[in-house]
């Protein structure tokens, strides 16, 4: 049995079942952050003044989480160039975005890593302060959240390309559906940043 | 998004949204170093992270031209994510309100 509205759009969303997919476990993962947001502005209302002492003590990389955000910033623009260039039937510039989006999301955890064992080295663990608890668990589940984009990413640009030749408008809403995920990362972050090595 | 879109018109934006948003990161960076009240630079730098998130969030997840129930879902979270931002707050409001009735209670009149 086929199933409808894979890729034609359902008469009365208007939508595919990927888009609809998509969007809903987004919405999840809105209240999946929302919750370790929360966490974040209870601990910090709930420590007694003691907030920035801990943040000064963590020694958070600033020059570093700019460049962070800057390479998460680049990689959303290629991964829109990436569906633009799908949807003007460019298989090899599609190739080329997708796999710099992939390149920048390694960019992004190595220098996370180079944050977290600077961190380790000078024995600074998620069990040293509320601080460094939430910064972990925060800064760990999007580093999570980024390996798994680059994983579909990867997937569609690579092995999954070939339906390129056959179904172009399947693997363009695919890509779609990855960037809309990936934009959702890059969007995380932006409040990352600022909630956690500069306020 | 709409299937019918000006791919040209679309990637100009896109570029376009790309330097607001390294821009923003800039600004975010440089409130830092501003000597301003925590207060203030919480507002500052939430104000500029909430103007980024917006434009990526309308061009690059394309929800400036979305369909109905796209948008219908959306506000359906944004609902929830307010009632759940709002519950340490609160909390927090109503601890102190708490604790400044207790001081009250216990002065000499």
């Amino acid at each position: 049995m086929e199933i409808p509205y894979t890729v034609e759009a359902h008469p009365e969303t208007g939508l595919n079942n990927g888009k609809i997919g998509i969007w809903l476990f987004l919405t999840s993962e809105v209240m999946l952050f929302g919750a370790l947001f929360a966490t974040f502005i209870m601990l910090r209302l709930g420590s007694d003044g003691n907030w920035a002492a801990m943040q000064a003590e963590a020694e958070l990389n600033i020059p570093l989480a700019t460049l962070n955000t800057a390479v998460l910033i680049a990689s959303s623009l290629t991964m829109v160039m990436a569906w633009a260039s799908l949807m003007r039937g460019q298989l090899g510039r599609f190739k080329l975005f997708g796999w710099l989006t992939v390149g920048c999301g390694g960019i992004f955890l190595v220098i996370k890593y180079f944050e977290y064992t600077a961190k380790f080295e000078h024995h600074h663990y998620p069990e040293s302060s509320t601080f460094l608890a939430i910064y972990f668990a925060m800064t760990g589940l999007h580093a999570l959240h980024v390996i798994g984009g680059m994983a579909w990413n990867a997937y569609f640009t690579g092995p999954g390309s070939k339906v390129f030749h056959t179904n172009r408008q399947w693997l363009t809403d695919r890509v779609e559906h990855s960037g809309l995920f990936w934009h959702f990362v890059d969007l995380v972050w932006i409040f990352l940043f600022p909630v956690f090595y500069l306020l | 998004m709409s299937e019918h879109v000006d791919i040209d018109k679309q990637v100009r934006i896109y570029f376009l949204v790309f330097g607001a948003l390294m821009v923003g990161t800039a600004a975010t960076v440089g409130a830092y170093y501003l000597d301003v009240s925590v207060p203030v630079a919480l507002t500052i730098g939430l104000f500029i992270a909430s103007v980024k998130a917006s434009l990526v969030a309308c061009f690059f997840m394309h929800l400036i031209d979305e369909k109905k129930i796209i948008y219908w879902t959306l506000a359906l979270t944004v609902a929830f994510f307010i009632a759940l931002m709002a519950l340490p707050i609160l909390t927090s409001v109503t601890d102190q309100v708490g604790d400044f009735a207790e001081v009250e209670a216990h002065e000499p009149h």
